[in-house]
């Protein structure tokens, strides 16, 4: 059985405790932080496994890269504290279920992983794609089973990540681009902090646009735009990959407007937190954040995951603001879109 | 002796008359499990004094009549037990009036569902019609004659206490005007003040008259319509999360629901409830009280709103859902038939068990879905199966499936809805005996001599 590798030490020794004291959720000075936290390490009871909204920003709030987030979804666990109902956890389970109905297409060994959202396929085209759109995996088989830390469910990460990894061995490919930072962070963060060895390379979709977009760049038509970049929780998982947004806004002549909740500050889609949390804090999450991006005078909201956009593209288009997916905006700069 | 087809020839035109064996055999049947049986003319008249003619011939004669719209109540209410004449309503269709101030409008008996959604999308964008989830060419006439419901059923109820007033060919060929077009041009009352005798007609399944035109009362339409799911695992709650949500007052259409395939759907009872509005501002705050009204059991685990994805939610926004017809394929072989008992909705838990075991009892694929009617004054409970016409065996199991699940509601103190005519029998065996007579003798006045869809609703 797979087991979190957690360094209590690290934790004891900490001395700022920006795990907890940067927490967008709850309001906690450091001592009362470092408390908490090692209340946590102990396996004792404490009120921020009841508090959590499950954003993952403490993933990348922690220095010392200890996965306070994992520590507290295994305590979450351990105790049967649930954050959403049994019900939308047990749904959440049962969808993503592997039962053979996966897609894969003729795989490379270069290979991009569509998670399990069909969406995600669809972005796969053009010249961005061109030489990568056939070699492809979708579906629950493929699945990177990130989402279950929002459900306080290690175990079924624990239980089906390794056999999607042995699933993508299995098809041969050393370099899987993943076009959901959630798997990204998957592959780089959640399976190593569990000990599970990863026999291929991931790749950030974002580093691979990058790469392309420079191989194009003679095809660049400068956007002129001014945009808002939505990050998402599972980005926090992988925050060293962040700066290939302003790298890629550079490359394609969009401005990232300058506003309050972006970078480490920024706050997620919201969606999930209206079934762990309630509406409320749902509400108020996007309400902030949408009122941000006005503020901030961006004429579009650009997703990185597609989950958020679905959640926010009727609210910001209602606010003026044009929903736009990365990948398509990436597009519309070498006249694809 | 009379040429009856000549007859019918002389009143509807040769076109609207048939004996041919094609429509013979289309008209024998509908999608659900009861036997074929043959009429032996079909009909189809195109006005009120054509229906009139065909009933005075059919009785002098005692032909047995059996009016139909779109034949789709799945419980062979529309089979010529007793062969006879169909009569198709279906060229009945015009939209006579809509009075816009008072919503109402007044149909003709052929009226389909669909064609009045779309007349009022049209012309009178800000009202609707409680329309059921049924393929949109079932009529109105036919629905309010099985007592449907529909998408504003939780809000006033069954959609035959919408009707406003009634134009009846009786069995003996007369015409009856119901309500206060009885007496008035104006159709706004099915009954009240006056006695109310549309209670001789809705429910009666084609056994007393044939609805010519139809009154039914029209409700106002929001700009804006949304979804919420509230999904549990523990049926015992779905009687007070039903209870909770109608108090609010905030709701229009709610239905619990369950089925074991897809896997995401497995152990999981599902209240899908709509709420609409003009602006935002509305909506968001009927919102908030569906929400909160739920808070208990959110904040305990027991239950939690579903996240519906935005490309999920066209479906659910369906009038009427169109993927109803994809689990009544999911057998393939296109099988698909329900009861629909009546009960109270503190039953559903012991109902929901019920026919959980019913699908592992008989290995047939099984949904449950219960429609609240009224402010939680009754379901309808929804005991369907799929079934692949082709397999003989599995048709027969669900036939015991539903006899045994229809039994069990009727012990809970349910009563039918749309009931074959083996579940009519039952109903009548458990009934008061003077509420027997009564019927009876309502049925043998207004149709002497048996010829209105005989063999349904029969007092022994």
């Amino acid at each position: 059985m797979y087991t979190l590798k957690f360094d209590e030490n690290l934790c004891a020794t900490c001395q700022t405790s920006d795990c907890l004291v940067k927490c967008q959720f709850m309001d906690m000075e450091s001592e009362a932080a470092h408390r908490e936290m090692m209340k946590i390490v102990k396996g004792e009871y404490s009120s921020v496994l009841h508090d959590c909204k499950t954003c993952y920003a403490c993933e990348e709030y922690c220095p010392r890269g200890n996965h306070p987030f994992y520590l507290i979804t295994e305590r979450r666990e351990e105790k049967g504290m649930l954050t959403a109902s049994r019900a939308i956890t047990n749904q959440w389970i049962n969808m993503c279920e592997p039962q053979g109905k996966y897609k894969v297409g003729e795989i490379k060994e270069k290979a991009l992983s569509c998670c399990f959202i069909g969406e995600l396929r669809r972005f796969a085209r053009g010249k961005l794609f061109e030489d990568l759109r056939s070699s492809y995996i979708l579906g629950p088989e493929f699945f990177c089973e990130v989402v279950y830390l929002h459900f306080a469910k290690p175990s079924i990460i624990k239980e089906r990540l390794p056999k999607v990894i042995e699933n993508i061995k299995q098809l041969g490919i050393k370099q899987l681009i993943c076009m959901h930072d959630e798997c990204y962070g998957s592959f780089t963060s959640l399976a190593p902090a569990y000990g599970m060895e990863v026999p291929f390379e991931p790749i950030h979709y974002f580093e691979y646009l990058f790469e392309k977009l420079t191989d194009l760049k003679g095809q660049i038509r400068p956007l002129k735009m001014k945009a808002a970049y939505q990050r998402p929780c599972s980005s926090r998982l992988s925050p060293d990959k962040y700066h290939f947004v302003g790298k890629i806004f550079d490359l394609i002549g969009v401005e990232m407007v300058k506003r309050e909740y972006q970078e480490e500050n920024a706050l997620c889609c919201g969606e999930v937190l209206r079934m762990v949390a309630g509406y409320e804090v749902a509400n108020e999450v996007q309400k902030k954040n949408i009122d941000d991006m006005v503020l901030s005078k961006a004429e579009y909201c650009v997703f990185n995951c597609p989950y958020c956009e679905m959640a926010l593209s009727e609210k910001v288009s209602k606010k003026g603001i044009k929903p736009i997916h990365i990948i398509d905006l990436c597009k519309m700069a070498i006249g694809e879109k | 002796m009379i040429d009856i087809y000549k007859s019918l020839v002389e009143i509807v035109g040769d076109e609207h008359v048939s004996t041919g064996k094609e429509e013979l055999y289309f008209y024998a049947r509908d999608p659900g499990l009861m036997p074929a049986h043959e009429p032996d003319y079909v009909v189809a008249p195109e006005t009120t004094e054509e229906v009139q003619k065909i009933v005075k011939l059919a009785n002098k004669e005692k032909i047995p009549i059996v009016p139909m719209g779109a034949g789709m109540s799945l419980t062979g209410l529309i089979i010529p037990l007793k062969g006879g004449i169909v009569i198709d309503l279906k060229r009945m269709r015009k939209i006579l009036e809509v009075n816009e101030k008072a919503r109402y409008a007044i149909v003709e008996g052929g009226t389909s569902q669909g064609a009045l959604k779309a007349y009022l999308d049209r012309n009178y964008p800000n009202l609707r019609h409680s329309i059921p989830d049924a393929p949109p060419t079932v009529t109105i006439a036919a629905n309010v004659a099985i007592h449907g419901q529909g998408r504003l059923t939780q809000q006033y109820g069954f959609n035959s206490d919408m009707v406003s007033g009634l134009e009846v060919v009786l069995p003996t060929g007369e015409i009856a005007k119901i309500g206060s077009c009885s007496m008035s041009p104006s159709w706004f009352s099915k009954g009240p003040t006056l006695p109310d005798l549309s209670g001789l007609f809705l429910g009666w399944l084609g056994t007393t008259g044939i609805m010519t035109k139809v009154g039914l009362k029209l409700y106002p339409k929001k700009k804006m319509r949304d979804v919420e799911l509230f999904v549990t695992d523990r049926e015992d709650l779905i009687p007070e999360i039903l209870f909770r949500l109608t108090h609010t007052e905030m709701v229009e259409d709610i239905t619990a629901w369950f089925q074991a395939k897809p896997l995401i759907f497995q152990g999981n009872h599902h209240v899908t409830l709509y709420i609409t509005g003009d602006t935002d501002e509305e909506l968001e705050f009927k919102r908030k009280m569906v929400w909160d009204s739920l808070k208990e059991f959110r904040d305990s685990k027991d239950g939690g709103f579903m996240w519906i994805l935005p490309a999920m939610k066209p479906t659910f926004l369906d009038m009427p859902q169109r993927s109803v017809t994809t689990f009544a394929d999911v057998k393939k072989g296109g099988g698909f038939e329900y009861s629909g008992p009546i009960a109270l909705i503190e039953k559903y838990p012991v109902l929901a068990r019920k026919l959980v075991e019913l699908g592992a009892k008989f290995k047939v694929a099984y949904s449950g879905m219960a429609r609240v009617i009224g402010r939680s004054h009754a379901m309808m409970f929804g005991i369907a199966f799929t079934f692949n016409r082709a397999d003989p065996d599995m048709m027969e199991r669900v036939r015991k499936a539903l006899h045994e699940g229809i039994t069990f509601a009727f012990d809970q103190g349910g009563i039918p809805w749309k009931p074959t005519v083996e579940e009519q029998k039952m109903a009548m065996e458990r009934m008061d005996p003077n509420t027997l007579k009564l019927m009876k003798m309502i049925k043998e006045n207004l149709d002497p001599n048996g010829i209105m869809n005989p063999g349904n609703w029969k007092v022994a």
